[in-house]
């Protein structure tokens, strides 16, 4: 094959990967909307976060094809491969600490059940934990944001 | 190739938009976070699209710098996340906001009224000193 025509190739690939990554986007944006509770939304966003951002930056470099700037988007895949995991850890730590996740829906729930082991072991002195479910948590819900210094006016949940 | 770019656009818009639509919805702080995270790479795709059309080689350091940005926010929400107060996870109305404020500010003028006659009286109880203050406690509605 000629230059030209591998050009073409080239060109039509990385169109069908920017297609592939677009699609993925608008794929999260339905998901986040009609899910129904916080870790099916994680699910449905966590898809153009890595997924989507290598199809589109694999189309950007097909279409590029400059060595300088492909290293620049390896780091951008490298960064983004580093980061979502910790990100999305962070996310579904709170949620479950502050009572966002609707244990209805999980098929597994290991978490509250080593936690329900833990207690029993303690003797259930640690009473504190915020479940999956419960709502409002511990604290009562009580006016956050003024209650400075005072343990049950902030809305902390101490596990 | 004009087809394509097209089509592409429309879809990171409508998919940014129904992000949008669930950030403003959100019951929670974390579902508006993972809703403005997808916002946020819909916006990274949105440069890298403009960037293959164009050719646009320069524009590739603004990606790395938006990978990076984005990681930041969601992860400050998370660790600063609060039960909250039902009834609380949503964007209030004008009047209901000057409804709070009001109420706010006549605790506090009762409080500081309160606090003026104990100082002219005898000195039998004195202010609650507040000990997390003084050395720097944790934040409030910090996620242990």
């Amino acid at each position: 094959m000629t230059h030209g025509a591998w050009d073409t190739v080239a060109d039509v690939v990385s169109m069908i990967c920017l297609l592939g990554g677009a699609f993925l986007a608008f794929a999260a944006g339905v998901g986040v909307l009609r899910f129904p509770d916080l870790l099916s939304r994680m699910h449905a966003g966590t898809k153009p976060q890595v997924l989507g951002l290598v199809l589109v930056l694999v189309g950007l470099a097909l279409r590029l094809r400059s060595g300088g700037a492909v290293w620049a988007l390896v780091l951008v895949v490298v960064f983004q491969m580093l980061t979502a995991p910790v990100a999305a850890h962070m996310v579904g730590r709170a949620g479950f600490r502050t009572g966002k996740v609707r244990s209805d829906l999980l098929v597994v729930d290991e978490l509250t059940r080593d936690l329900d082991a833990r207690d029993a072991a303690d003797g259930g002195n640690g009473g504190t934990d915020a479940r999956p479910g419960n709502g409002s948590g511990t604290d009562g819900g009580s006016s956050a944001g003024n209650g400075r210094g005072a343990d049950d006016g902030t809305g902390t949940v101490r596990t | 190739m004009n087809v394509v770019v097209v089509v592409c656009s429309a879809l990171l818009v409508v998919g940014a938009g129904l992000a949008v639509v669930r950030a403003e919805k959100g019951p929670s702080m974390l579902d508006r976070t993972i809703a403005l995270d997808i916002v946020v790479t819909t916006m990274l795709a949105g440069i890298a699209l403009y960037a293959a059309v164009y050719r646009r080689a320069d524009v590739v350091p603004i990606l790395v710098v938006l990978s990076l940005v984005g990681f930041v926010g969601s992860v400050t929400i998370a660790r600063f996340a609060s039960v909250e107060p039902e009834g609380e996870g949503r964007v209030r109305t004008r009047e209901e906001i000057a409804a709070e404020e009001a109420e706010r500010r006549a605790a506090e003028e009762s409080s500081r009224a309160e606090a003026e006659g104990a100082v002219t009286g005898d000195h039998h109880e004195s202010p609650p000193v507040d000990a997390d203050e003084h050395h720097g406690g944790g934040a409030a509605g910090e996620v242990r």
